[in-house]
């Protein structure tokens, strides 16, 4: 029920990727050079996203416990705090580098292609990279 | 702005609220999806499954739309191969290292009004918009 239930959620969350064209390097990068030719797409994505999950959050946190869960696991941490702010700057880095963030490199990856797998692959090995390096 | 699209943009944007939404009424947890794929890469029973199917469903969107529509939807890489790479790396590392990436922070945590997310939010988009500055008007790629 659980795996059935993450899976559909998991497309969903492809669906929209898909359908805004988030899994589109172009477009997130005609969207990163504000000195180009703008293309403010990902601006609505991410509105359209926030709006949505800030009304479904206040309706969903509501209730005592999640459907397939005991409790909810909500992030503890508050603090702004240097890994937060270098790892942020890290990524926003890759982003801009790569035109891609994880999830759509996922998405991408199943059309096929040298360029998304070796993102992919590249994005697996940093992560496990991060787990030994200590900053 | 000719390359604007608003309409499928907001339409997308909804689908990925819904999702988020969901995944916490269902699983109580907010859908971050680098944590959910480092998750998947250390093997915890009663853990891993719901997320590799989490992510295969991720994976299996893109071919459900293909499938239904009449041309395959775009993936077009403007930058070299080696600088893909390069930030696939710096992706993973950074995400790990910030606790979250666009999804987690940048929809999840602003969702929930964290600080947190939302000085990751600002120091990630403001990271990437000068990383596109310097390649495309100083390095000129």
């Amino acid at each position: 029920m659980r795996l059935l239930a993450s899976f559909l959620i998991g497309l969903i969350f492809g669906l929209g990727l898909v359908i805004s064209q988030m899994i589109n390097p172009a477009k997130i990068l005609g969207f990163l050079d504000i000195s180009g030719n703008w293309d403010p797409t990902l601006l609505v994505v991410m509105g359209a996203a926030l709006v949505t999950t800030l009304i479904g959050y206040r309706l969903v946190l509501g209730r005592p416990k999640p459907l397939l869960d005991a409790a909810f696991h909500l992030p503890t941490k508050t603090a702004i705090d240097r890994p937060l702010l270098i790892g942020a700057a890290i990524f926003g880095l890759g982003w801009g580098m790569a035109g891609l963030c994880p999830g759509p490199g996922i998405s991408a990856a199943a059309l096929g292609g040298v360029s998304p797998w070796a993102f992919v692959a590249a994005m697996l090995a940093g992560m496990q990279l991060q787990r030994v390096i200590k900053v | 702005m000719e390359n604007f699209t608003p309409l499928s943009a907001a339409i997308g944007g909804g689908l990925i609220g819904i999702s988020a939404v969901l995944f916490m009424a269902v699983n109580g947890r907010v859908a971050g999806i680098s944590g959910i794929v480092a998750g998947a890469l250390t093997p915890i029973r009663g853990e891993w499954p719901w997320r590799l199917a989490f992510i295969a469903g991720l994976f299996i969107a893109p071919l459900f739309v293909w499938l239904f529509s009449a041309e395959k939807p775009p993936v077009v890489f403007t930058h070299p191969l080696w600088l893909t790479v390069l930030g696939g790396l710096a992706v993973g590392f950074g995400a790990r290292l910030g606790g979250g990436c666009t999804s987690g922070h940048g929809v999840c945590g602003m969702a929930r009004l964290s600080k947190r997310s939302i000085a990751a939010t600002g120091t990630f988009m403001s990271a990437a918009v000068v990383t596109v500055f310097v390649l495309h008007r100083v390095l000129g790629f």
